[in-house]
């Protein structure tokens, strides 16, 4: 591995043929930041604004109109084994059972390494009890486990995780979220994960980088110097969403103002 | 489909009361007709027995099943392969497309004379015509599941590294499996239908053999219709056993809920 960043952006621009003569599509323009090894990184942004897009060029699905990302120092090229992605939607291949899909990146391994490999990850991802299952008898929630078991036990230096909970329903998420910084605080992987929840940013994050609307450019990053676990009653934690939405421009009260009461005279 | 326990004995005694009464007005109306050439049910299980007791039956049998195997198998062989790759790269798809769309339409049957020539009198007609009922499906719908196969596969088996043949193996063919195997089902289907039409011609066993002979010989109209009755029987045979396969897990996934 080499001393720099982990993963770094520098003035990338992307944008689609448009339909008809509309003109190209400008997703994204000039986005730069780095992420340092170990580190735990948000993308947010308004809906639209080509998070997405952003993770698929860095993860080497999608090659840049302009500008380029490296990855411990090397230009992305393509997919990689040592950086795996994390999809939103059910990545799980329904043809295996749970243990075969943890096992599916290990195929340059010896059956000894293979078998402890998978055992280590069930553990970790909590999918004890569930090895020999079929991914149709799972719900949504633990088979965003054993995709998140299958990218650890490839062994990658940085995770890419595109909306992995957005599915799931609300107590769900608030458990995989706990689970996921047990297990990063374990395994030290970078992880890049965009989500369009602040709360979530926040409540994940080492640093949050802020994307504006399409044509997006990093519109601000702000560090969550929060330590973990992280009470989420705790005013530090509340300042630090403010921010988040402040960056965003958006209001942290819902509503209108009430009509005043009037008292009679 | 699965159906509750009080119903499960609704599923198999209303068919069978449907047959039943069919029967019954079957038998009726040859009696009423007073027509002697129409076989009535009973006559026909007796041409059923006489033919099992005179071992035509075993033959004949297994005479159509032979043919439909080694023609349904070449096709399986041949249009599995050929299904993945036109579904999977873009040129060949350009290239061989419009020829199977072509092709496809044309009734087994309308090559009869060609085979003739070809194949002269011997099992290869047959054969060869069953092929060409059965290798289009086949192929059309290997084609299609490659196409409609989910992007987060491939992209999930290119993250992890696969090489082309290992995506081959290890995601497009699992993954297109459900489909193909419902192409399979129907293609077997039509190479069963396309049995009996082979052998009516220049074939001297078989249930299409059989059913041709018999109206040859005048007055053996049971027989007829006894090689009817086993064609259907041996149809629906096929078809339950390669339903069978669609239960297996690596594929139940595909067949919604």
């Amino acid at each position: 591995m080499s001393a720099g960043p982990a993963v770094r952006v520098s003035d990338l621009w992307v944008s689609f043929p448009g339909k008809g003569t509309n003109g190209a599509i400008r997703v994204l323009e000039g986005v730069s930041f780095d992420v340092r090894r170990g580190e735990f990184v948000c993308i947010v942004g308004p809906s639209g604004c080509g998070k997405s897009t952003l993770l698929n060029v860095v993860a080497g699905f999608l090659p840049p109109t302009r500008g380029t990302a490296l990855v411990e120092g090397e230009p992305v090229r393509g997919p990689d084994p040592r950086r795996i992605f994390v999809f939103q939607e059910n990545g799980v291949f329904p043809w295996l059972t749970v243990r075969q899909n943890i096992e599916f990146g290990l195929h340059r391994r010896s059956g000894a390494d293979r078998a402890a490999l998978v055992a280590h990850y069930v553990e970790m991802a909590g999918l004890g009890g569930f090895e020999d299952a079929w991914p149709r008898e799972l719900s949504g929630g633990m088979k965003q486990r054993v995709e998140i078991a299958r990218a650890l036990a490839a062994g990658p230096d940085v995770l890419y995780m595109d909306e992995p909970f957005g599915a799931l329903d609300f107590l769900t998420r608030l458990k995989m979220r706990s689970d996921l910084v047990r297990i990063w605080q374990e395994e030290r992987k970078t992880i890049l994960f965009v989500t369009h929840d602040l709360e979530e940013a926040v409540q994940l994050a080492d640093r949050v980088i802020v994307l504006g609307p399409r044509p997006a450019g990093v519109r601000e990053t702000v560090p969550i110097e929060l330590p973990r676990p992280r009470d989420l009653d705790s005013p530090a934690y509340l300042a630090a969403r403010d921010r988040i939405f402040a960056a965003m421009g958006v209001s942290v009260r819902v509503g209108g103002e009430e009509p005043r009461v009037r008292s009679s005279p | 489909m699965t159906a509750p326990d009080g119903e499960r004995r609704w599923a198999v005694g209303l068919p069978l009361a449907v047959g039943a009464l069919l029967v019954l007005v079957w038998d009726l109306s040859v009696r009423l007709s007073g027509n002697e050439i129409y076989p009535k049910p009973h006559e026909v299980v007796a041409g059923i027995v006489e033919l099992a007791r005179k071992g035509l039956l075993v033959k004949y049998v297994v005479a159509s099943l032979f043919r439909v195997t080694v023609g349904f198998g070449l096709a399986l062989l041949v249009g599995i392969p050929a299904g993945l790759l036109l579904g999977w790269f873009h040129r060949l798809y350009f290239a061989f497309n419009p020829l199977i769309q072509v092709l496809r339409p044309i009734s087994p049957i309308a090559w009869i004379p060609l085979a003739i020539l070809w194949f002269e009198v011997d099992d290869r007609a047959p054969i060869f015509l069953i092929f060409l009922a059965s290798v289009f499906p086949i192929t059309v719908s290997a084609m299609a599941a490659v196409q409609n196969i989910q992007q987060v596969y491939i992209r999930a088996a290119r993250n992890f590294g696969l090489g082309r043949l290992e995506l081959f193996r290890r995601v497009i063919f699992p993954a297109t499996l459900p489909q193909v195997l419902t192409g399979v089902r129907i293609a077997l289907g039509v190479a069963w239908l396309v049995v009996v039409a082979a052998e009516m011609v220049a074939i001297n066993s078989g249930l299409g053999y059989l059913i041709i002979d018999a109206r040859n010989a005048g007055k053996s109209y049971h027989l007829v219709v006894a090689g009817m009755v086993m064609i259907g029987l041996i149809g629906l045979g096929l078809d339950l056993l390669v339903r069978r396969l669609e239960r297996f897990d690596e594929v139940r996934w595909g067949y919604g809920r």
